[in-house]
């Protein structure tokens, strides 16, 4: 018999590679957990499942290459690998619908992990008792925010990504006079007031705009207890040239403020907010510890929900494994601060939510009817000859 | 004829022991010590007896509940626990402060040679069983060192706790002791205090006490007061030094400070009459107004003292030894004997995990400690089901030797304190304790059960000649049901526990380490599952790849947890760290071994080997 020639159509079908990838996966995993040590849990996320190679740096270099497959290049793998496996060996019957239904739920699984690492976003609420809000806050993106309060009954936002500050390109925007230009931007910095550091440079803010304020940039910290700091200076030029450099930093509690053409603006960098169809007041905090330890017993948030349409109005108690779903967004109590005034809800976003639902009632349900059938037949073998020829006593 | 009634007289042997450690101790002196380890106090969030205040100290401290004196005389733990509380200054010379670190002993001008002579039999340190007492020293020897102390533990108290070298970790965790201990001893009464019963007697003296006092109420580690009207809240528990400074507005001695104070005397006095009396008579007065409290702290003196996972790991030794040799001699007796062994073990350990689980109302799995007990207990019912299935003593030496090893691991966890913790707000829900948390450790056991059913192959396979073709079978296919197991409930498990990060944290799946732990696991066993379907492997490969399982659990278990530790301290000196290596070492020779030729297999000479 002439050998086949390799269809490779055959080798995208093969058991080997399913074997081949599933390790690849342990180790991508594993190399993850470890970098975690380094990166924190959300740099890991980016470097290594949200990607489609893991890229490393050339010491010395600016030069980054591929040395890995990442998540979506070997999940995706995989979902093609079954894909191809079952319209390859596709047959209907009783005894494969348990592989059928494992493999279904895994490909929504693998579906639904790379839709969410697309699509969720995750936000904090930090609402003081007696407070209102309206928007969450990114944990980790900032944005510069560019606030007209000439007007006498409405404010005029406009609202910069920090990731466009970064590109050091010009900004325009039409409900502004003048261009922003950053100048110079960095993810983490320290603050200090110039008094204090006599010898530093001076500043490149104009005059009363943060030049009293000398800026240290700092190394990008993932330590799950500290924060960055993003601080920059943003020029904001107008037709005739010019009109200043201003210092803004997340570290500023009051914004910087700007005059022109008898119009003022606030000028601050903050967290990145996703405003809500409803607003969410604090009513009462509270927070329990276990007596004589400091192992916190419960914490929990009352609070009151009402929607922009008038619809909703009512008081809902978020607490530990007890979440608020509303408005397409699910409101977790994450945390407390300000000696137990401050309650800090995590706000998440994620339309696929309910994907690993679905899959993993698939893939249960179909691993019970393989390795029932399994069961089944075992106990079947030997149960048989024990009914044909029962055991003879032992003397 | 002996041998027909083999297994028997061993069963009937070992449950004779097993009844005689159910047997409540009566008192050895003339004090009654056991009543006084039943009173209730309130520490680390839950009302517990004063006997486990004693031995999770001691053990915390020492990491043995057995006292050394200073004239070696031996101190129960309840004897000890009533001199730090009465008599402090007999107490400061108990040798119960454990230092390895030879740097920290210098520090106090110490060495590990300072106790040498007091090591009690030369015999006994001729088997490593008296070394113990060359690394223990009493607060007396140590007082002179405190303030150097001080100063290390402030000078490594701003490093990362992973980032510690050994000798800062040490520093830390002696001073972390010391305060332990040295707030103990303001928990009934100020150390130096003359006597505060006579004190209690008159208004002047009491307030002239006001210092001291207020010294307890801020050091006390026990809440000892309980509420004046029958109150279920553990709130309302009071210390003493609390209970006495109301006395000093309100003119009224609480009635279980004036007991406590006046059983300070009769302890420091000698007076055993006085002392069981007073005893006795303040538990008969708590049993009506906190009848459960007292009844679960009567218990868990009880439990203490029964010590139910000591015995079966004694009865799991017993259990592996006999399976071991069943396959060289007398395979049915001996088998019989390993099997009835180890299910009389695995009784034991079910009623002391259900013991635990009324103490604290939870589910078996509530944190490391529980972890290892559960991963023991469900892998012995496995091998007890596969042992009826198969009764060739192979599950039963599997099952022994993790029933075993789990023990020990949990014997190890529990040095660092009280194992019937409070659950962290995050983690308290029943439902999903029982849930997610009970699949997720039975994946792990069915996980570690192939694993070291697949060492068994390997090893009679390789070293003996016991490994014929029938027991390579039936081997191989215990390994491939139970890894067909462990993948449905490691995967089972790992998706509850998303559920129920989604319902806590708002993600599905957050890549954290425990997590990644987890999920590797499932897909380790999906690889195990795929390469046997595939035809990739046979029989020697699926034993290779089960034995790798358990490096896989192992890190998921453990190595998950030392991230932390192990990355960062590159002088590799954690214990458990250690520990995880040489497990891991342990495997990697195996599935060697496992990798010389089937030719050289000293069983590939049986006729009819595979």
């Amino acid at each position: 018999m002439p050998a086949a020639r390799p269809n490779p159509f055959l080798v995208l079908t093969s058991l080997r590679l399913t074997v081949v990838l599933l390790l690849l996966s342990i180790v991508l995993v594993f190399a993850a957990t470890l970098d975690q040590v380094h990166l924190g849990v959300w740099g890991v996320q980016e470097k290594y499942f949200r990607s489609f190679f893991v890229f490393t740096q050339i010491p010395g270099t600016g030069f980054f290459f591929p040395v890995f497959p990442g998540g979506y290049l070997l999940g995706g793998a995989l979902i093609v690998n079954l894909v191809a496996a079952h319209f390859y060996r596709f047959r209907l019957s009783w005894k494969k619908s348990g592989i059928w239904l494992t493999h279904l739920g895994l490909i929504l699984l693998l579906a639904g992990e790379g839709l969410s690492g697309m699509l969720q976003k995750d936000n904090q609420m930090r609402i003081d008792v007696g407070q209102t809000r309206r928007y969450s806050e990114s944990f980790r993106e900032t944005e510069l925010a560019i606030i007209e309060t000439s007007h006498p009954d409405y404010d005029e936002v406009v609202s910069i990504p920090s990731a466009l500050l970064t590109a050091g390109a010009s900004l325009q925007n039409p409900a502004l006079p003048f261009v922003v230009k950053p100048v110079v931007y960095y993810p983490n910095a320290n603050l200090q007031m110039r008094m204090q550091v006599p010898n530093a440079p001076p500043s490149v803010a104009t005059p009363g705009e943060g030049d009293d304020i000398v800026v240290t940039p700092a190394p990008v910290t993932t330590k799950p207890d500290e924060s960055n700091w993003p601080t920059g200076y943003v020029e904001l030029v107008g037709p005739e040239g010019s009109l200043g450099t201003v210092l803004v930093s997340t570290l500023l509690q009051q914004p910087e403020q700007f005059a022109y053409q008898g119009r003022t603006w606030l000028l601050s960098l903050r967290a990145q907010r996703d405003y809500l169809p409803f607003s969410i007041t604090l009513e009462k905090f509270t927070h329990d510890i276990y007596p004589g330890t400091d192992i916190p017993r419960d914490f929990a948030s009352t609070i009151r929900l009402r929607g922009d349409d008038g619809r909703d109005d009512r008081v809902v108690r978020i607490f530990m494994n007890n979440p608020l779903r509303f408005g397409g967004r699910a409101f977790y109590q994450a945390g407390y601060a300000n000696n137990d005034r401050t309650t800090v809800l995590q706000v998440v976003r994620n339309p696929s939510w309910r994907i690993p639902y679905l899959s993993c009632a698939l893939i249960l349900l179909g691993l019970v009817i393989q390795f029932g059938i399994h069961l089944f037949a075992f106990f079947r073998r030997r149960l048989a000859p024990a009914s044909a020829a029962p055991a003879a006593p032992s003397p | 004829m002996k041998k027909k009634y083999f297994a028997a007289a061993v069963f009937l042997l070992a449950l004779a022991w097993v009844g005689s450690t159910l047997i409540p101790h009566g008192n050895s002196g003339e004090f009654d010590l056991a009543s006084f380890g039943r009173l209730p106090v309130l520490a680390d969030g839950r009302i517990k007896p004063l006997d486990t205040i004693a031995r999770t100290s001691l053990l915390m401290l020492q990491g043995r509940q057995r006292v050394a004196t200073a004239d070696d005389r031996e101190l129960a733990p309840e004897e000890w626990l009533l001199d730090v509380l009465f008599r402090p200054a007999a107490a400061d010379a108990d040798r119960i402060f454990r230092i390895d670190n030879p740097d920290v002993l210098s520090l106090f001008g110490l060495g590990s040679g300072d106790n040498a002579g007091k090591v009690r039999s030369s015999f006994a340190q001729l088997f490593g069983l008296g070394s113990g007492d060359k690394v223990r020293f009493s607060f007396a020897q140590l007082q002179s060192g405190l303030s150097e102390l001080d100063r290390q533990a402030e000078l490594a108290g701003p490093v990362d706790a992973p980032a510690r070298t050994a000798f800062q970790r040490a520093v830390v965790e002696l001073r972390e002791h010391v305060e332990y201990y040295s707030r103990l001893k303001y928990s009934l009464q100020t150390p130096d205090s003359p006597d505060l019963f006579s004190d209690m007697e008159s208004p002047a003296s009491l307030a002239a006490d006001r210092p001291g006092f207020e010294a307890m109420e801020k050091f006390s580690l026990l809440r000892a007061i309980p509420p004046a009207a029958p109150s279920t809240r553990v709130d309302d528990w009071q210390t003493m030094g609390q209970s006495l400074l109301g006395t000093l507005s309100s003119r009224a001695v609480n009635p279980t400070a004036r007991f406590y104070a006046a059983l300070a005397l009769a302890w420091r006095s000698r007076q055993s009459d006085a002392f069981n009396t007073l005893v006795q008579a303040d538990q008969a007065g708590l049993a009506p107004r906190f009848p459960a409290a007292v009844r679960r702290c009567s218990f868990e003196a009880f439990f203490n003292q029964a010590e139910p996972f000591y015995t079966s790991l004694v009865l799991y030794v017993a259990a592996f030894l006999l399976a071991v040799i069943s396959w060289l001699k007398w395979p049915f007796e001996l088998g019989r004997a390993a099997f009835r062994l180890m299910a009389l073990a695995f009784l034991l350990a079910t009623a002391g995990i259900l013991a635990r689980m009324w103490l604290e109302g939870r589910p078996p799995v509530t944190n490391l400690y529980s972890s290892a007990l559960f991963i023991g207990w469900g892998s012995v019912a496995l091998c007890l089901i596969l042992e009826r299935i198969n009764r060739n003593a192979v599950a039963s030496s599997a099952g022994s030797l993790i029933g075993f090893g789990t023990l020990v691991i949990a014997h190890n966890l529990s040095l660092s304190g009280d194992t019937l913790e409070m659950m962290r707000a995050v983690l308290d829900s029943n439902f999903w304790l029982s849930t997610h948390v009970v699949t997720v450790t039975t994946g792990y056991a069915s996980t570690f059960l192939a694993g070291f059913l697949a060492i068994i192959y390997i090893v009679r396979g390789v070293l003996t000649r016991t490994l014929d073709r029938a027991t390579a079978d039936s081997l191989a296919r215990m390994v491939y049901g139970i890894v067909c197991f462990a993948t449905l409930f490691s995967f089972v498990g790992t998706v509850l526990g998303g559920i129920w990060a989604d319902q806590s944290w708002g993600r599905f799946w957050g890549w954290d380490p425990k997590e990644n732990g987890a999920l590797i696991i499932v897909i380790w066993n999906a690889v195990i599952l795929h390469c046997r379907w595939g035809g990739l492997i046979r029989q020697r490969g699926l034993m290779c790849l089960a034995v790798f399982g358990n490096i896989v659990t192992a890190w998921s278990w453990f190595g998950t947890n030392m991230l932390g530790i192990g990355l960062h301290s590159y002088g590799f000196t954690n214990a458990a760290f250690q520990g995880l290596i040489a497990f891991v070492a342990l495997q990697l020779a195996l599935i060697g071994l496992a990798a010389i030729p089937r030719s050289r297999w000293r069983s590939a000479a049986l006729p009819g080997a595979t």
